[in-house]
C-alpha cells in the first residue's frame, strides 16, 4: 500500500497569495516602467521613454553610486565589530552574558523609532553634541551618519549570529592550539575565523541586501538631504513616484533595484558557495 | 588550563557598551525632561526635576489607536502566514508533483525580491481593489512578502522528519489532513514559533506599506504614528521621545516574557 500524500491543494492558498501580491507586482512593475502614470488616472503606454530618460538621468546614476557606497561602508563598519563583539560575547563568563543582553537592545526598536531617536540625538542646537559636526546637515558626512545609525541598529543582530557560531566551535581545537603554544591572536586568526566562514557569508548577504533596501532610516533621518547627499536608490524611486507623481518613471527605477538585488544574490551564491553551505547545515 | 584576562577585549566591550547604551539613556532621560529644560540646558546637565507629562501628552494624542492598529495588523498577518504556509510546506515536503515543486521554487525566488521595488504596482492593485486606506491593504502584501522566509524555515524543519513517521501514520489509516494535525503541527512547532517571531517583528515594524497604502488617522499604525508625532509636536522633542519610548515598551514586555523564543527565532535559519 502506497502512503497517502497531501494533494497539491494544500499548497494552493499560499501559492495563490504569493502570486497575487508578490509575483504579479513584479510583472506589473516591468509593464508600468513602459507607461506614463501620475498615480491617479490610468497608466498609458509610452514606449521606452522612461528607459531612455533613465539612461540620461545623472541623478539616478548618482543615487546608484550612493547606494553602492552605503552598502560597502556598512559592510566594512559592521562586519569587524559584529565579529569581534560576537566572539567576545561567546565566552562563558557571567558578565559577558549580562553585557550581551544589553548589546541586544537596539533590536527591540523599530527602524522609525531608531531614526527619530538619532535625529534628536544629533540635532545641532539641542542634541547631545551641540557644537560638534553637523552630522545630518553636512553633505560631506550625512551619508556616513546614515552608516553609523544603520550600524547601531543592525550590528546587534549580526553579533548574535557570530556569538552563536563562536559557541559552536569545538573547544578541542583551542585546547590543542594552546598546547602548541598558540597566542590569543593566533588562535583567533587560525581557528575562530576559519570556523566562522559560513556565518560571515550569511551575515554579509543579509547585510548587503539590507543596505541595498534601506529606506525608512534615510527617509526619516534626512529625507535624502541635505540637497541630494543621501538620496539612495529606493528613496529616489519613492520620491519620484509618490512626491513627483511620476509612477511610470519610478517603476523603471524600481526595475533597476530588482536587477541589482537579483545580481547581488546570484553573485553571492556563486562566489561564496552558499548552496554547499546549506547542504552542510542539514541535520545540524 | 585557565587563560589570563583579555584586557584589550574587555575595554573594547565597554566602549561598545557606551555606544549601544548611550542613545538609549538619552532617549529615556530626555523623555522625562520638561520642555523648557530641554531647550534651556545641555543634554549632559543633571535635570532639576523629572516629569511624566510628556507621556500623558502622547497617550492622549491618538497613541492608543495606533497601538491597536499595529496589534490588528500584526496578529492578522501572522495568522494568515501560519494558516497558509504550514499546509503548503507539508505539501512541498510530501508531494513531489511538478505543480507544487515549481510553485515552491517561485516562492524561494521571492527571497531576492526587494519589497520596495513592488510598491508602485502594489499601490495600483490596492487602489483598484478599493482597499486603499484600510488595514487590510497593509496586511495582504506584508503577509505575501513574509511567505518566502516562512516557507524556507518550515520546509527545512519538515524535511528533517523521518519518512517512516509519515508512512506509519498512513498505515494506521490516517488521511493527509490527520497527518497534518497530529504529526506535522507538533513536529513543526519550533519552526512555527520562528515564523511567528520573524513575521510579527516585520509586521510590527512595517513602514513602507503603511506609508504608501494608508492615509487617514484611523488606519495609521505605530511606526507611521511616530513619524507623524514629529510633525505634530514640532520642536517638542521630549514628547516625541516619550512616544518613541512608549512604542518600544510592548516589544520590550514580549522580550522579557519570551526572551528565549525571541532570540532563537531571530537567529534560527541564519546562524550555524
Amino acid at each position: 500500500m502506497s502512503s497517502q500524500r497531501p494533494s497539491a491543494w494544500y499548497a494552493v492558498p499560499a501559492f495563490a497569495f504569493f502570486a497575487l501580491f508578490a509575483a504579479l507586482p513584479m510583472v506589473l512593475v516591468i509593464y508600468l516602467s513602459f507607461t506614463a502614470w501620475d498615480g491617479l488616472g490610468t497608466p498609458q503606454l509610452n514606449g521606452g521613454e522612461n528607459w531612455s530618460r533613465l539612461l540620461d538621468d545623472s541623478e539616478a546614476r548618482a543615487s546608484v553610486w550612493r547606494t553602492l557606497l552605503l552598502m560597502v561602508m556598512s559592510w566594512l563598519v559592521q562586519t569587524p565589530i559584529a565579529l569581534l563583539v560576537g566572539v567576545w560575547a561567546a565566552g562563558k563568563q557571567r558578565s559577558r552574558a549580562v553585557l550581551s543582553s544589553i548589546f541586544f537592545l537596539p533590536l527591540l526598536l523599530s527602524t522609525a523609532a531608531i531614526a527619530l531617536l538619532w535625529q534628536a540625538l544629533l540635532e545641532p542646537n539641542f542634541g547631545a553634541f551641540v557644537g560638534g559636526p553637523l552630522f545630518l546637515g553636512d553633505p560631506d558626512i550625512a551619508l556616513y551618519t546614515v552608516v553609523l545609525v544603520i550600524s547601531w541598529q543592525f550590528i546587534p543582530f549580526h553579533t548574535l549570529l557570530y556569538q552563536g557560531a563562536a559557541r559552536a566551535v569545538p573547544p578541542s581545537l583551542y585546547e590543542a592550539a594552546t598546547l602548541d603554544g598558540a597566542t590569543r591572536v593566533g588562535k583567533f586568526l587560525h581557528i575562530t575565523l576559519p570556523q566562522l566562514r559560513y556565518t560571515i557569508v550569511t551575515s554579509s548577504v543579509l547585510m548587503l541586501v539590507g543596505s541595498l533596501t534601506t529606506f525608512d532610516t534615510v527617509l526619516i533621518l534626512t529625507n535624502g538631504g541635505p540637497g541630494t547627499a543621501t538620496r539612495i536608490l529606493p528613496l529616489h524611486m519613492y520620491i519620484t513616484g509618490f512626491s513627483g507623481f511620476e509612477m511610470g518613471y519610478a517603476s523603471a527605477i524600481a526595475v533597476v533595484l530588482v536587477v541589482l538585488g537579483t545580481a547581488l544574490s546570484i553573485a553571492v551564491m556563486r562566489w561564496s558557495g552558499f548552496r554547499s553551505m546549506s547542504s552542510q547545515q542539514e541535520g545540524s | 588550563m585557565k587563560s589570563r584576562p583579555n584586557w584589550p577585549a574587555g575595554l573594547f566591550a565597554l566602549a561598545w557598551l557606551a555606544f549601544i547604551l548611550g542613545p538609549l539613556i538619552y532617549l529615556v532621560t530626555v523623555s522625562l525632561r520638561t520642555r523648557s529644560e530641554y531647550l534651556g540646558k545641555s543634554a549632559w546637565a543633571v535635570p532639576d526635576a523629572l516629569t511624566l507629562d510628556n507621556y500623558v501628552t502622547v497617550l492622549t494624542g491618538g497613541f492608543g489607536q495606533y497601538l491597536l492598529n499595529n496589534v490588528i495588523v500584526t496578529v492578522a498577518t501572522v495568522g494568515i502566514v501560519v494558516l497558509i504556509a504550514v499546509p503548503a510546506a507539508y505539501a512541498v515536503v510530501r508531494n513531489t508533483g511538478p505543480f507544487v515543486q515549481r510553485g515552491f521554487t517561485l516562492i524561494l525566488m521571492g527571497l531576492a525580491i526587494p519589497a520596495q521595488a513592488t510598491i508602485i504596482p502594489v499601490y495600483l492593485m490596492i487602489t483598484r481593489m478599493q482597499l486603499y486606506d484600510t488595514l487590510t491593504a497593509i496586511i495582504l502584501p506584508t503577509a505575501a512578502f513574509a511567505l518566502p522566509v516562512a516557507m524556507l524555515v518550515l520546509t527545512n524543519s519538515l524535511r528533517d522528519v523521518p519518512r517512516e513517521l509519515y508512512e506509519a501514520q498512513s498505515i494506521d489509516g490516517a488521511g493527509p489532513l490527520r497527518v497534518l494535525v497530529s504529526l506535522v503541527l507538533p513536529l513543526a512547532r519550533p519552526a512555527i514559533m520562528t515564523v511567528v517571531v520573524y513575521t510579527s517583528l516585520n509586521a510590527w515594524n512595517g513602514f513602507l506599506f503603511p506609508l504608501v497604502l494608508t492615509q487617514s488617522e484611523s488606519s495609521r499604525v505605530l511606526t507611521l504614528g511616530l513619524w507623524d508625532f514629529q510633525g505634530q509636536f514640532g520642536t517638542n522633542v521630549p514628547a516625541l521621545l516619550a512616544a518613541v519610548t512608549l512604542s518600544v515598551l510592548p516589544i520590550f514586555a514580549v522580550y522579557l516574557i519570551g526572551r528565549r523564543f525571541l532570540l532563537s527565532g531571530l537567529t534560527a535559519g541564519f546562524g550555524k
